[in-house]
């Protein structure tokens, strides 16, 4: 048997410990002061939005379309309309797509290279800047059309919201256990049911959840609105031929391009909803999926 | 069956390919509704700084270069934080990472242009009264040899820090949800492993956890960047909106996206061929970004932040 | 004898959250020995082990009462310097776990981290350290590749070096070689014989071939007591428990 000879490093010089402690303390220090920072960062946001926006918030103000600087008895409810109608229909034109495009990347387009060129288009395309995809549905439905339209601004809410909705449902697809897959097609069933009629059911909660989240995340989108759906004081009569009235282009109209106090006080107003609207979403999704755990 | 299997099949794939319709789609618009400026002012258009509509004369260098400048100030600012924020989350007990976890995720869908109005009203004057002042005159930035090239001749409140500042905190939570994901799948071992050497935690995070998970934290910091290069209404409010280079961090400016949409509406010819320019500039720098981001992620395996 | 017991727990219990993993165990570990730890899955032997080094304290919930005496002095006391007890107290884990750098440095980071050497002292030592761990000729040529590139058995040859390298006085190994196949788990008994001529070996292990093979002492471990401890020959030929005489005759476990 060899010698093992690993010895003396009893004389060897030490390193203090004093300033690596020192390090982990400032470590320690350093991560509570960023998560103060930014759970503080939120607090005083929405503490603003809410001492602001609480102000201004009465009858009147949900139920009066806006009107033109000046006159009595302006409101929100024709943007609130008008955002609802565009979420919704861009909601509409958007999810039965991406759903079947999710179907095809997670249940077809696995290992293949189509899929996953289709799948970096869909990572690309989650990345792109909403301001460009106004540009991109101000050339294909504004210029040819002739006229800004809140269908236009629905598209561009559509086109943001497409790839996030096929990622979300490949993810969740993906998840389904291949056993549940394999013993629907044991059955019998052909793909298209094992398919339709199990793998969603089973992922249903997760489907639903990627859905409002995706609803939640464009409801607020304001540029690939301002070369689209504008801003009107009208109720929105006109979806497909007029500039149609919307929350986020009527907060940043209302805030940084009115020196009105008045009119300050009203995009508070309208802030505070669209925070209580995404934050019931956002319990909402928390809710189903805190279901599905049990 | 196997009929409707098929026609199942191709609608999906028909759908599929409507996302790999729509980035070419969006390049080739770009392209060709920029391509006068192109031809009028060739490559030079990118560093050529003036912008002046009287004379039709259209140069992108203003533009990009606010860009690059709010970017990297909120860089510089969230990627440190949302580093040590993740971390934070992740060694924290239970009944504190949930609630955490929670508010980051909250923090993630405030929509941007609330994050633009805050910023016009409470951080631009908090930045004019307070912020701006210290840093200049008492702590006599301002009269040191480049102070004045760091921070700009005047200050008003609005300008880059601001933007940079706001983009910060928009960004935090994005990158700091990812970064949370890939902590969490460092092997618990290979931790252990480190403290059983006699490591501290920070010996142990900066070796172990996160020489594991680097290309993870790269991916979730291209991710930020990404985000934080094509945002439009947050930064619009604070920045000022002057078609300038930047010249230090209280100096007024523009980005890409801010110019864009503060222009965009009423241009016509010449002008409105060279905002398309300005948009094909800003898509090739997203989606290179994009490019690099999935590649970090794809190598370690780690999901997006976004839709979660 | 006294003076020859490099580690004993004296009424050591342990605790995860309210559920209690161990009771009062006694156990005394004698220096330059190997002993080891066997007892069916889940009967605490592991948890007694990541006592020795207060590595159970990364996670929450899980304490620890009583006293672990290390050359006399008690480690679970107040004023007890981590950093140092791990440096004297090494340990080795159910799965390889070489850090995510080369297999150089992998052996050079106690050092480093512990030590003010210079570049020549620390190439000497990480390769008096490989030696040691019986890897030096299959990596000698590959000292700056990545220590991930290693095949399982030599991963955990290269965290046994990574452990002895800033010389500790005990050894504590953790299944070692249950991620490892047949013949790399020879090669690291026959290197844990070797290294007992220079540290106190504690090994749990869930082998009781393993465990006969190499172990002086052995104690057994059943539902967080220790049953009973003593010279391996004996436990395996004669043991005066019939708990430990049913498993090791494979009755259970």
């Amino acid at each position: 048997m060899k010698k093992i000879t690993l010895t003396g490093l009893e004389q060897a010089p030490r390193r203090s410990t004093v300033f690596r402690r020192l390090w982990d303390v400032l470590l320690s220090a350093f991560s509570v002061f960023a998560i103060v920072l930014s759970v503080g960062g939120m607090g005083w946001i929405l503490y603003t939005v809410l001492r602001h926006g609480a102000e201004s918030i009465n009858w009147e103000f949900l139920t009066s379309s806006s009107k033109p600087y000046g006159e009595p008895g302006a409101g929100i409810a024709n943007a609130l309309l008008g955002s609802l109608l565009m979420t919704l229909s861009a909601t509409l034109i958007a999810v039965p797509p991406a759903l079947a495009g999710g179907i095809y990347l997670a249940e077809f387009g696995r290992e293949n290279r189509l899929g996953n060129v289709l799948r970096f288009c869909a990572n690309v395309m989650m990345g792109v800047p909403s301001i460009i995809v106004g540009l991109f549905v101000y050339v294909l439905l504004v210029v040819t059309t002739g006229h800004f339209s809140g269908f236009a601004g629905a598209v561009a809410l559509a086109i943001i919201m497409f790839p996030v909705v096929m990622r979300t449902t490949e993810d969740v697809l993906t998840m389904v256990p291949v056993t549940l897959r394999e013993s629907a097609l044991a059955l019998g069933m052909t793909r298209t049911r094992t398919t339709l009629g199990i793998v969603f059911r089973a992922a249903r909660s997760g489907l639903v959840t990627g859905v409002l989240l995706a609803l939640a995340r464009v409801s607020g989108e304001t540029a690939p609105l301002l070369f689209t759906a504008m801003f009107a004081d009208t109720w929105p009569g006109g979806f497909f031929s007029r500039p149609t009235a919307n929350m986020p282009v009527l907060i940043s109209e209302y805030t940084m391009n009115s020196p009105f106090e008045s009119m300050h006080a009203m995009g508070w107003g309208a802030a505070l909803i669209i925070c209580l609207l995404i934050l019931f979403i956002n319990i909402i999704t928390r809710t189903i999926f805190h279901e599905k755990q049990h | 069956m196997q009929q409707q299997d098929r026609i199942f099949k191709w609608v999906c794939l028909g759908c599929a390919l409507l996302i790999g319709v729509l980035v070419p789609g969006i390049f080739l618009q770009l392209g060709l509704d920029s391509a006068e400026a192109w031809q009028k002012f060739g490559i030079g258009f990118l560093w050529s700084a003036e912008w002046d509509p009287a004379q039709e004369v259209y140069g992108a260098w203003a533009s990009v270069a606010g860009t690059l400048y709010t970017t990297a100030l909120a860089l510089l600012l969230a990627v440190p934080l949302s580093f040590v924020a993740a971390l934070f989350v992740v060694e924290s007990p239970g009944w504190l990472a949930r609630p955490l976890s929670y508010c980051v995720d909250l923090l993630a869908a405030i929509p941007s242009v609330i994050y633009g109005m805050w910023g016009l009203f409470v951080l631009v004057p908090l930045m004019q009264e307070y912020v701006q002042p210290f840093l200049g005159e008492t702590l006599g930035l301002m009269s040191l040899p480049g102070g004045e090239w760091l921070l700009g001749e005047h200050y008003n409140g609005f300008g880059f820090l601001t933007a940079g500042i706001i983009l910060a905190l928009m960004i935090l939570p994005y990158m700091s949800a990812i970064m949370r994901d890939v902590f969490r799948m460092t092997p618990p071992m290979l931790r252990e492993s480190a403290y059983g050497l006699g490591c501290t935690r920070w010996e142990t995070t900066r070796d172990v956890v996160l020489r594991y998970g680097i290309r993870g934290l790269l991916g979730g910091i291209f991710i930020g960047l990404g985000r934080a290069l094509g945002e439009t209404m947050a930064v619009l409010f604070v920045i000022g909106n002057l078609i300038e280079s930047p010249e230090g961090l209280f100096s007024g400016g523009t980005t890409i996206a801010a110019t864009l949409a503060c222009n965009f509406a009423e241009s016509d010819g010449l002008q409105r061929s060279s905002l398309f320019a300005l948009g094909l500039v800003l898509m090739l720098l997203c989606f290179g970004i994009q490019v690099a981001a999935q590649y970090y992620l794809h190598l370690t395996g780690a999901r997006r932040g976004e839709a979660r | 004898m006294k003076n020859n017991i490099k580690i004993s727990a004296r009424n050591l219990n342990f605790y995860y959250g309210e559920n209690q993993a161990l009771f009062d165990n006694n156990l005394d570990i004698p220096t330059n020995r190997i002993t080891a730890v066997i007892g069916p899955s889940g009967c605490g032997k592991s948890t007694h082990l990541r006592v020795y080094n207060r590595i159970f304290e990364l996670h929450r919930n899980q304490r620890a009462t009583g006293e672990v005496l290390l050359d006399g002095v008690n480690i679970l006391g107040p004023g007890v310097d981590l950093l140092d007890l791990r440096r004297r107290v090494g340990m080795i884990f159910q799965k390889p776990t070489p850090f995510p750098m080369s297999i150089f440095d992998n052996v050079a980071y106690p050092l480093r981290l512990h030590y003010k050497l210079n570049r020549s002292e620390i190439a000497d030592r990480v390769e008096q350290a490989l030696r040691g761990a019986c890897i030096w000729d299959e990596v000698k040529d590959k000292l700056r590749e990545s220590g991930l590139a290693l095949s399982g058995g030599q991963q955990q040859r290269l965290c046994i070096a990574r452990a002895i390298a800033a010389e500790p006085e005990v050894l504590l190994m953790d299944e070692p070689t249950s991620a490892i196949d047949p013949v790399a788990t020879l090669k690291i008994e026959e290197l844990v014989l070797e290294l007992k001529q220079r540290f106190t070996i504690v090994i749990v292990t869930h082998n009781m071939q393993q465990a006969s093979r190499i172990s002086d002492y052995t104690a057994f471990f059943y539902k967080g007591h220790i049953v009973e401890v003593g010279e391996t020959a004996r436990i395996f030929t004669a043991p005066s428990c019939k708990k430990t005489e049913e498993y090791i005759t494979g009755r259970f476990g």
